[in-house]
């Protein structure tokens, strides 16, 4: 009951600062210039785990299907089609955000929890300042932004890396390549990108909730930095399986 | 000026400020001391409005905070300056852009007039120079006078002052109480400082509220504290034994 209560809470608290933070910047020159600044820090930098992560996880999957899946009985193309299929509709999006939830909420609770402890989110209140609109609201909106970006990166590197598996002669370039062709729906690689900015708005406005919330000192900020990334990735999850009834 | 009227706070059943009533004139620096827990920072978080009283009334000239809309607080907080126990400059951003913050934020001025305007605020601090440098580049002493810089950069009618001297030694110190008095003085501000500094006490001291478990003990100035009789303030003020001889030879002297 009490956590029902306290959840309850939470949430109300979470949707006020929402309320906040989704207002009309005070001054729009501020907000381009966090807004621009958030985007290369959130989006920007995670752009090498994303190449990386998404040019094994291509791999492996491609390996796998291969080994796991394909008989004398299936179509050559299974792989391909499988790969493409699989990171179009899952790996891309889902499983990729959930591990940007870890890189990028993480990093937004520790700072804003730091902030707050060191009352630099006070000293903006005290100037007039909507510090929730002025702090969070250029994460949400770069994250948004860049995270469109960051899909088609990982799509991308998850076929190349689908292709580096002929060089081990495992599969062959031209199998691939019937298979990622096979009846491309475009419409999948868009509910991807759907669900990557719900998932980005999910990442960015729970761990700024978490770490402009907090209350204490360096030991509070570590726990919001932890309960950032576990709420924001099983909202993640629980997001998935409605976008996915919806969308497909 | 700055006039509190019957003001109260509780924490859940734990009652913090009990009846307190307060006037800081403008020009003057007023000083709120007391002991540790004594609810001193309670009572100066309700007066800039990071708390909300449980009853009274907090009048900024003839405007009364408590009931004013969010709007108009969010104007009246543009006429105020704060400068933080631990400084509370923003990490991310240069001196300059940190003392520019606030003129960023709410002023038409061009960049050269903002620049220009900044780096006089941080002459008058006397960090001219500091400008490309970043907090952590900064020492203490350092940190409070750019937070200074920052606070008055608007031009403020109300600046308050949460234990600026707090991790400083005495002398960096005396250099912060003498920036804010003399401040305070040039610019007709009404300024508030929140201290147990007995060095900040003694020097600066023009209007004193002792505040003690929650109650307004006693207010003068620090002229007038030697010949207090309040035994409460007497146990606070002349804690240590250089004090309490200084005190015994003024009462001596009668």
């Amino acid at each position: 009951m009490l956590t029902f209560e306290s959840a309850l809470r939470g949430t109300g608290k979470y949707v006020m600062l929402m309320g906040r933070t989704l207002s009309r910047p005070d001054r729009w020159r501020m907000f381009y210039r966090q807004y621009v600044t958030e985007m290369f820090q959130l989006g920007y930098n995670s752009i090498g785990i994303v190449l990386i992560i998404s040019f094994f996880i291509g791999a492996v999957i491609c390996l796998q299907i291969k080994l796991n899946i394909q008989s004398p009985w299936m179509p050559e193309m299974v792989v391909g089609y499988t790969t493409r299929e699989i990171m179009l509709l899952e790996f891309s999006s889902s499983i990729m955000c959930l591990i940007l939830a870890g890189k990028v909420g993480s990093n937004i609770a520790s700072e804003l929890g730091t902030m707050r402890i060191t009352q630099q989110i006070d000293a903006l209140d005290i100037m007039g300042v909507n510090s929730a609109n002025y702090l969070i609201l250029p994460k949400v909106a770069g994250l948004i932004t860049i995270m469109p970006i960051l899909v088609t990166f990982s799509v991308a590197s998850g076929i190349i890396g689908a292709y580096c598996t002929s060089f081990l002669g495992t599969t062959t370039v031209e199998e691939l390549t019937v298979g990622f062709h096979y009846e491309f729906n475009q419409w999948f690689f868009w509910c991807g990108i759907i669900k990557a900015v719900v998932y980005a708005f999910i990442i960015t406005s729970v761990s700024a909730y978490k770490g402009y919330t907090v209350v204490g000192g360096s030991v509070e900020v570590g726990k919001a930095s932890t309960d950032a990334v576990v709420t924001s990735s099983v909202l993640i999850l629980f997001a998935d399986i409605f976008l996915t009834q919806i969308l497909t | 000026m700055i006039k509190v009227e019957h003001l109260y706070k509780s924490f859940d059943d734990r009652m913090v400020l009990t009846d307190i009533n307060a006037t800081f004139e403008n020009g003057r620096v007023n000083l709120i001391i007391g002991q540790s827990g004594s609810g001193k920072t309670v009572f100066m978080n309700n007066i800039v409005g990071l708390l909300t009283p449980d009853r009274g009334n907090i009048f900024y000239d003839d405007r009364d905070f408590v009931a004013l809309s969010k709007r108009d607080k969010i104007l009246l907080r543009r006429e105020m300056g704060m400068i933080f126990q631990s400084a509370a400059l923003f990490d991310s951003m240069s001196v300059l852009d940190n003392v520019m913050f606030p003129l960023n934020m709410f002023s038409d001025k061009s960049y050269e007039d903002r620049v220009k305007r900044a780096k006089e605020c941080l002459a008058r601090v006397n960090l001219a120079g500091t400008e490309g440098k970043f907090p952590k580049e900064l020492s203490g002493g350092m940190q409070k006078r750019v937070a200074i810089a920052r606070a008055i950069v608007l031009e403020p009618k109300y600046l308050f002052c949460d234990e600026p001297n707090s991790g400083l030694d005495p002398k960096t110190s005396i250099v912060i109480d003498e920036l804010i008095q003399g401040i305070t003085h040039e610019d007709n501000i009404t300024t508030i400082v929140n201290t147990h500094d007995m060095n900040s006490v003694m020097g600066i001291g023009e209007n004193i509220i002792f505040i003690c478990e929650g109650k307004a003990e006693w207010q003068g100035s620090n002229l007038e504290i030697m010949d207090a009789r309040n035994p409460r303030l007497e146990d606070f003020i002349f804690a240590s034994d250089i004090l309490r001889q200084v005190k015994e030879a003024h009462d001596a002297q009668g």
